[in-house]
């Protein structure tokens, strides 16, 4: 149990730590040190979850099953791996002078905010702190969005807080009308009538009118949180006018959290009304969301607003996996949602390598990539393929798994996601091949990168698309039969 | 009917009637000091309605909590507020509404639907204040509503916090208050957003020399 204290306390001590901390230098360095102890904690927890069972505090507001375990250990991982590529990255930032120390001093004190609240979204066991600490996540993040303070910049943090605020407050309403169900319940302590655990035991005492309009409050608050479209439009903007290693934890970290948020109130929702109706809501968020963000990925100018597009149409696909709601889907998506996580915070470390060595994040400005510094050259084209979904990368094994759970249940639906992978698939490459391939531009240099985060990001995946390790299976096995009810084999 | 509500009932419903009165006066409002007025108004009325409920009924940690968002609510916002825009002299400033009786329309039939939304909840309990959870959920839709009409960054951090203290209501009146620590989580939440909304006023208006939010329009979909 000490661990799960642990992983809370190292980043609220980062914070304090980092925001104090006038030398550059060692900033950096404690950053990364903050980050790999974490880490060293949730494999500490993870270990403990795995020999033991799930957790539960003493006060009962910290619950560790093997659902939330493996995204606490992703989480950690994908924080760790960014601040490694963080430190050289802002450090170049300062040299052609976007930002100054003050700024990079609350950089890394904002970084490990985030961290924090990433952490108390996933570990708590609280319905209201699960929304106060997303909507911390916001908070932490806004200000660093808008670091640049380039009228985009500014743009684009000033749509984020707004409308994930506005979204947001919908997640509230949803949580006082869960909070309300249970309290209307007469077996449930007035206490215990928001910890999450409770509800999932009790839920079907809970009024199902209630749930069902508290779910729709809560899907559409996460919902606009996660990218989902029509509530998507701040997400490109966010993702793509921030410095570089928030767009990679924002699109690997934050998007999985809410889409956690989601499946936590779905779970509660199924029990409570035993119809299908919230797992058709996600179907049909997830399914529209994909299609639309397969769509837009074809005119996008910006590289990181084309990969944040990519991370909306990815999202999405999970929602619907999630929403089908059958064993098989369900590993599918949790599975889909590792594979994402790590390939889609690769790329966006190499994309940021990218766009520093090309001085521009246009598309049509980017050229040449693959001979001027092949490193960065092959990793974008790797993870490009990893991302639209190639064998043997795990995103395939994972995309794959989605489509025959869709065949099984759905069969009608499979061409729509067929046809959506191939127009996401030519939407990329459209864009990539020029941009590895094209003829260089005059001038262009080589510059100093860190490509071992994407490298070992991409060799994970890469051996996830081969073998599922049988410790990660287990987790996959026992959260698919907590959320679904039952295992895939 | 009515003679049959008691004393508390009565004076309930009369608060939650004067919140969504509120709610309309700040979507008519174009003057942005008033606009900064009425808020207070509104969260002085919600911290009112709170004390009275924690009276009534009987629950002390909701004194605490009426506390909180008089502090917050009432004070300390619209004072951040109005300090700003006497700073940035905007005090002046007009964000004139440009179809008042649509949008007065519009807010009315809101209420309408909210009604209609919370149906299913009301007819669970005989209790009459339960009403007042659609009157919350109202609040908390004109505070959008106020959001998509204006353009002036002041007043959409105003329609902002609008839709805060009709959540904050909707719990107050629903379930007498959520747990004390989400209500702090929550509360901090919301003084965290202010500051960082002031910090906004002044980036945006660096950036584009106005605070008319209708003018951030580098970034879109749209082909030039």
């Amino acid at each position: 149990m000490i661990a799960v204290y642990l992983i809370l306390l190292v980043p609220l001590v980062g914070i304090v730590f980092l925001a104090l901390q006038k030398n550059n230098d060692k900033s950096r360095r404690f950053n990364v040190i903050f980050n790999a102890a974490t880490l060293v904690c949730s494999v500490w927890l993870a270990i403990e979850v795995l020999l033991r069972g799930p957790l539960l505090s003493s006060g009962k507001q910290l619950y560790i099953d093997s659902f939330n375990v493996y995204l606490v250990v992703l989480t950690a991982f994908v924080g760790f791996t960014t601040a490694l590529f963080s430190g050289a990255y802002m450090e170049h930032e300062r040299e052609v002078g976007r930002i100054n120390l003050k700024k990079l001093r609350f950089y890394y004190a904002g970084y490990q905010s985030f961290m924090f609240t990433m952490f108390l979204v996933l570990t708590t066991n609280n319905m209201g702190i699960l929304w106060v600490a997303m909507e911390g996540a916001t908070l932490a993040t806004v200000l660093l969005v808008s670091l640049y303070r380039t009228p985009e910049a500014v743009e684009a943090a000033w749509k984020y807080f707004i409308l994930c605020g506005v979204g947001i407050a919908q997640a509230l309403f949803g949580t006082i009308l869960l909070y309300f169900a249970a309290e209307q319940a007469v077996e449930i302590n007035a206490s215990d009538a928001l910890l999450w655990t409770t509800l999932f035991d009790r839920a079907t005492a809970l009024n199902p009118g209630v749930m069902s309009i508290a779910f729709v409050f809560l899907l559409i608050g996460y919902g606009t949180k996660m990218g989902l479209v029509p509530l998507h439009n701040w997400l490109p903007d966010a993702h793509s006018e921030g410095p570089t290693p928030m767009s990679a934890i924002l699109s690997g970290l934050l998007l999985n959290d809410a889409l956690y948020a989601v499946v936590r109130s779905k779970m509660l929702a199924d029990h409570s009304l035993g119809t299908a109706l919230p797992g058709f809501l996600m179907m049909g968020f997830g399914l529209l969301s994909f299609l639309v963000a397969a769509l837009l990925l074809h005119h996008q100018k910006d590289i990181k607003r084309l990969f944040s597009y990519s991370s909306i149409e990815h999202m999405g696909l999970m929602t619907f996996a999630f929403g089908i709601g059958s064993p098989w889907s369900t590993f599918a998506a949790l599975f889909h949602m590792t594979t994402h996580s790590l390939t889609k915070s690769a790329i966006f470390v190499t994309v940021g390598h990218a766009s520093q060595l090309a001085g521009t994040q246009r598309m049509d400005k980017i050229r040449g990539l693959i001979n001027t510094q092949p490193t960065i050259g092959w990793g974008l084209l790797i993870g490009t393929l990893a991302i639209a979904g190639f064998p043997p990368f795990g995103v395939f094994a994972s995309e794959f798994l989605i489509l025959v759970a869709t065949m099984h249940d759905y069969p009608w639906l499979t061409p729509l996601l067929l046809i959506g992978v191939g127009v996401a698939f030519a939407g990329l490459f459209r864009h990539l091949q020029p941009m590895v391939f094209g003829v260089i531009p005059e001038g262009q240099q080589t510059i100093v990168a860190n490509l071992t985060p994407v490298m070992i990001h991409l060799g994970l995946v890469l051996w996830l698309g081969l073998s599922i390790p049988s410790f990660l299976g287990n987790w996959f096995d026992q959260a698919t039969k907590l959320i679904a009810g039952s295992m895939p084999l | 009917m009515a003679s049959e509500l008691s004393y508390y009932h009565q004076a309930v419903l009369l608060l939650a009637a004067l919140i969504t009165l509120t709610s309309f006066l700040m979507l008519g409002q174009s003057r942005l000091l008033r606009l900064v007025g009425v808020f207070a108004v509104q969260g002085l009325l919600l911290s009112a309605s709170t004390a009275l409920v924690a009276q009534a009924q009987g629950f002390p940690h909701l004194y605490v909590s009426a506390l909180l968002s008089l502090v917050l609510k009432g004070l300390l916002i619209p004072v951040m507020l109005y300090r700003l825009v006497m700073r940035m002299d905007l005090h002046r400033e007009m964000d004139t509404v440009s179809h008042p009786a649509r949008v007065m329309i519009g807010g009315a039939s809101l209420v309408v639907f909210s009604y209609y939304v919370c149906l299913p909840i009301v007819k669970l309990s005989p209790l009459v204040t339960l009403n007042t959870i659609s009157v919350s959920l109202a609040v908390v839709l004109l505070g959008m509503l106020l959001m998509i009409t204006r353009r002036h960054a002041v007043a959409q951090v105003v329609g902002f916090m609008a839709i805060e203290n009709g959540l904050f209501f909707a719990a107050v009146v629903s379930t007498m208050g959520m747990p004390m620590v989400v209500e702090l989580g929550i509360a901090f939440d919301v003084l965290v957003a202010s500051v960082i909304f002031g910090v906004f006023f002044f980036q945006i208006r660096s950036s584009i020399d106005s605070l008319d939010v209708d003018r951030l329009s580098k970034l879109s979909e749209v082909e030039e």
